[in-house]
């Protein structure tokens, strides 16, 4: 039954080449290159699609890494005992919630929020930037930014307090000894030490965010577009095969968008196992200070 | 720091109770009898229900546990009662992969595997793809639980001259039952809002579907297919469906826990 495991990881791989094999053949790596996605003519290329993917993540990850991290060192350096489990709970209690009911919750109070406070006032202060400019539309592809940093924070907070409370103490007595307040006992002593599990961490994240789904289509706008502009809206690899899998009518439309999740797959499992190598070695401690 | 750290876990855990509030406020108010016994109504029409939905997913749960909690439990049993060997190392990492492994990319396989032979959306295909999610879950949790058994209670069966499978099966795993259930109990949780790997198998049904060789409705995808419609009395319901998973999701991951710290207590 063990065997399983590793056999079904094999198994999915198989299925969805093989699902994917038209496309594969019809498109091999212009698929990645090409931003055309006209399905009557059966012209597929995920351009689009992967930068969607990249750059929502990217800003889940800016926006829930530092805010990830200080939650941590606030739980295993400061907080008083406590005060530990209930924020630990209640942070883990996000990562409970359905993603489609945050969603929900995105598109009838995010979405509004940020059309008439969030944008607004980014463009007022910083609209001479590229990156803010446009109409405020609400979806977009910085609501999706911040739907999925509130999606991946709680992993981000989970782990790293996991590596950091597996400092030895001795570490942090060390730091103590020779005068070091308490930021400087953190940065000195704490976090070099967790740092290969902190990284993993936010490859976790990484993983998540790339392959979250529900809350992203239901915020982003779903627009195969490149646009500079944060405020446009965009789609992800993810919500095109929700949006269009079952209305998905030719072979080959079926195959490219199989083709698609194939790659979300490859590059999820190959992010996931560097995370976990990572993690892995933090959680077991020494023999990581080189320096 | 300490204001810094303080201010962080205040923002992060700012918008669990927006949500939360938000919820129980829209929600409560949506919520009436008849959103549990009645179908979906026609589109655009005031009134209706999900009961199907409601009963759909608690099928599908099932389902999924059929396909998951075997492999699960047994596949965790072996790595803690055989944890040096090469297959348990290679299986508890594949394990930790699979449980990041996207849920839509869960649903691909599924459709893959049962839905093209069948020609047809149908139960089974979305249970099987929840199954397998399930599986990383369980089998992590049995290995943990199972560790915990003392070997002194391994070592007085085997003097016994009872061979190693059967204390495993008779003495170990019904000494660590309780705690595999609040194991499965966690999956479960975990599965229950899953959305988007039910969109291309279970797909969905508007009337009572029982048969799980045919199309099947679900709570999280009529939630979904609600709030993107755009008739209001939809969205008023789908924040009453909403509610009501969240509150399914959150008492079974809550009771869970409590179970589990008083479990740990108890030893």
């Amino acid at each position: 039954m063990a065997a399983a495991v590793p056999v079904l990881i094999g198994v999915m791989l198989i299925a969805l080449f093989s699902a994917a094999w038209p496309a594969i053949q019809r498109f091999g790596a212009r698929f990645f290159a090409t931003s055309t996605w006209d399905p009557v003519a059966g012209n597929f290329g995920v351009l689009p699609f992967i930068y969607g993917t990249l750059v929502s993540s990217a800003l889940a990850l800016l926006i829930a890494v530092p805010l990830g991290l200080g939650v941590a060192i606030f739980l295993s350096e400061l907080a008083p005992g406590w005060l530990r489990t209930p924020v630990g709970f209640f942070v883990e209690l996000l990562a409970a919630i359905p993603s489609v009911v945050i969603g929900l919750w995105g598109i009838f109070v995010l979405v509004p929020w940020v059309r008439t406070a969030l944008e607004p006032l980014l463009k007022s202060a910083l609209g001479f930037l590229p990156l803010f400019s446009g109409p405020p539309l609400g979806i977009g592809m910085l609501t999706a930014g911040l739907i999925l940093s509130i999606m991946v924070v709680p992993f981000i907070v989970a782990v790293s307090t996991e590596v950091m409370r597996a400092v030895p103490p001795a570490q942090r007595e060390a730091a103590r000894a020779l005068g070091a307040t308490g930021w400087e006992t953190t940065r000195t002593a704490v976090l070099p030490y967790a740092r290969s599990g902190i990284i993993g961490a936010v490859f976790l994240a990484l993983a998540r965010a790339l392959g979250e789904t529900m809350a992203v289509t239901m915020v982003i706008g779903n627009v195969p577009q490149i646009k500079i502009s944060l405020f446009a809206p965009a789609y992800t690899i993810p919500a095109v095969i929700a949006n269009e899998f079952t209305e998905a009518t030719s072979d080959l439309y079926v195959a490219a968008l199989i083709y698609a999740g194939l790659v979300l797959f490859i590059v999820t499992v190959a992010v996931n196992a560097l995370a976990r190598v990572l993690v892995n070695r933090a959680a077991r401690g020494p023999s990581m200070i080189r320096e | 720091m300490a204001v810094v750290t303080c201010g962080c876990t205040l923002l992060v855990l700012a918008p669990l109770i927006l949500i939360l509030v938000f919820l129980a406020a829209t929600g409560i108010s949506a919520l009436n009898w008849e959103f549990f016994t009645r179908l979906p109504g026609a589109a655009g029409e005031p009134g209706g229900g999900m009961a199907n939905a409601i009963a759909g997913t608690l099928w599908l749960i099932s389902l999924a546990g059929v396909v998951g909690v075997p492999i699960g439990v047994l596949g965790g049993t072996f790595l803690a009662e055989y944890p040096a060997a090469r297959l348990s190392q290679m299986t508890r990492f594949a394990a930790d992969v699979m449980n990041g492994i996207p849920s839509i990319v869960m649903g691909l396989f599924a459709y893959v595997l049962i839905v093209l032979p069948m020609r047809h959306f149908s139960g089974l295909a979305g249970g099987v793809a929840l199954g397998v999610m399930l599986i990383p879950t369980v089998m992590r949790t049995t290995e943990e639980i199972v560790r915990l058994v003392p070997h002194s209670v391994r070592e007085a069966s085997l003097a016994l001259g009872i061979p190693k499978w059967k204390t495993t099966l008779r003495v170990v795993l019904p000494t660590a039952a309780a705690g595999i259930v609040t194991g499965i109990m966690v999956g479960v949780a975990r599965i229950a809002g899953e959305t988007a790997p039910l969109l291309f198998t279970a797909f969905g049904n508007r009337f009572w579907s029982w048969n799980v060789l045919r199309p099947m409705a679900a709570l999280p995808l009529q939630i979904f297919a609600y709030a993107i419609s755009p008739f209001d009395d939809w969205h008023r319901q789908a924040w009453a469906g909403a509610l009501v998973l969240v509150s399914i999701v959150l008492i079974v991951n809550i009771s869970a826990r409590y179970a589990a710290s008083r479990q740990v207590k108890l030893r």
